[in-house]
């Protein structure tokens, strides 16, 4: 399957990529492509011009700035999984990485791509929502800054503007632990979200003092779901605390029944996710 | 593009697919068109050391890149040791989804040279095969590996008591 005709565009910076998507409205940016590529086949999406950031420089790597790590627009998932730096710092997206798609995907799709394409099952999603981390826009008026739990509009709909290009994600450090579990739609961990969760929390002397989770696959976009840490904060993380505080992990989110699951079904997998992955968060 | 050592310079349409490029262009018609809606693996080829699915990669974003395909593996007329376990433990049936799984294998291979065969197994994930229900092809890496480390195979299946 060819897609349609388009231009093609491999700008050396990011100012020069810009310029092309606020000069071209059909313009679309790739990174792996593997999000994009299989929409334009089908021919879901045809762009006038894609706009390959691939060949930018300094885009491909993890960096620690101290009260935080930076990773890049081209760090692929793979990369992602296996940094020590996201493994010890932010160990739900280390998890949520090496859970997505196949070898072969994880070797070329780009954590930052799944995050700009915006599945409603993806896994990284749900993972920078809980880990409080903040989005990087590039865009003609200069940089801004998208908090995690902003950055999901609606289903496929992120918060960039089309000329915006997300050039990194900033996971702040901190915190107990955090942890992403899922089941997948071929069984097992594997392919996307039937229902997922990722837990992020924070217990200093004991007692919880913060907690964030995060669900993805069961409804229209990834989202926090506040009420689950709240419920948490003040508890000592006993596994009573967690299944009451698990209880709450629809709230607010709109579900969405589809070919793995009904409603109800999926509402069921949220709680039982969210349980797993802070029992996890809270374990060594 | 360097195709299995050899340098290639051609113009290409931008909606060209690296597997298309491959098959069609340079008359590689080992690296099979499967699914082509980057699940199935069939057309798994070795781009910078990492293995990645053809079907879903522009030619034009592998410029300067250095691809391993199927045709790549065997030297001097000698089988690559993934082609030779396929060959010794029954690795395929019709043959369709084999050039991918041999990519993926010898991918796996050079980064882990003694998996386990839950690594096996979670290494060709990303690689469908409708024959063979995946047990002699994890015997296949299984040999493949003992052969590359200097290690005799493990006996076939077939000649172990149960």
């Amino acid at each position: 399957m060819y897609p349609r005709k388009f231009d093609y565009t491999a700008p050396q910076t990011i100012a020069d990529a810009v310029a092309v998507l606020a000069a071209d409205e059909g313009a679309k940016v790739m990174a792996g492509g593997m999000s994009l590529l299989p929409l334009m086949k089908m021919r879901l999406l045809s762009p006038a011009t894609i706009v390959d950031i691939g060949r930018i420089d300094g885009l491909d790597r993890i960096e620690d700035r101290g009260d935080h790590i930076a990773i890049g627009a081209l760090v692929r998932h793979a990369e992602t999984a296996a940094s020590d730096l996201v493994r010890v710092h932010a160990p739900a997206l280390a998890q949520a990485a090496s859970l997505t798609g196949d070898v072969q995907v994880r070797n070329k799709g780009t954590t930052c791509g799944s995050l700009a394409h915006a599945d409603i099952a993806a896994d990284q999603t749900a993972a920078v929502i809980a880990l409080g981390a903040t989005m990087v826009a590039n865009g003609p008026g200069g940089t801004r800054e998208i908090a995690a739990a902003d950055f999901f509009v609606d289903t496929l709909t992120s918060a960039l503007a089309p000329d915006e290009i997300l050039t990194e994600v900033r996971i702040p450090k901190g915190g107990s632990g955090s942890a992403y579990d899922k089941l997948g739609r071929r069984g097992g961990r594997s392919d996307y979200a039937v229902a997922g969760a990722a837990a992020w929390v924070d217990k200093p002397n004991g007692t919880i003092t913060a907690a964030r989770v995060a669900v993805t696959g069961i409804g229209t976009k990834p989202m926090l779901v506040d009420a689950v840490g709240a419920a948490l904060v003040g508890t000592d993380g006993s596994p009573e605390a967690i299944a009451a505080a698990a209880e709450h992990a629809t709230e607010g989110v709109t579900l969405l029944e589809d070919l793995y699951g009904s409603e109800e079904y999926k509402a069921h997998l949220a709680k039982v996710y969210a349980a797993r992955a802070l029992t996890a968060a809270l374990g060594d | 593009m360097t195709v299995n050592g050899t340098t290639y310079d051609r113009d290409v349409e931008p909606r060209t697919l690296l597997v298309h490029f491959l098959r069609e262009e340079l008359g590689l018609t080992g690296t099979h068109v499967g699914c082509d809606t980057s699940y199935c693996g069939a057309c798994t080829v070795i781009v910078d050391g990492r293995s990645v699915k053809s079907c879903t990669y522009l030619a034009v974003a592998a410029d300067g890149a250095d691809v391993r395909t199927v045709e790549g593996v065997a030297t001097d007329g000698e089988l690559h040791p993934v082609q030779e376990g396929f060959w010794e433990r029954h690795g395929l049936q019709c043959g369709f989804c084999t050039p991918g799984m041999i990519m993926s294998s010898v991918a796996l291979l050079e980064q882990n040279p003694d998996p386990g065969e839950g690594e096996i197994r979670h290494a060709i994930e990303g690689n469908l095969c409708r024959c063979t229900g995946y047990h002699n092809i994890v015997r296949a890496v299984e040999y493949a590996a003992a052969k590359m480390r200097g290690e005799e195979p493990p006996a076939p299946d077939w000649e172990v008591p149960s």
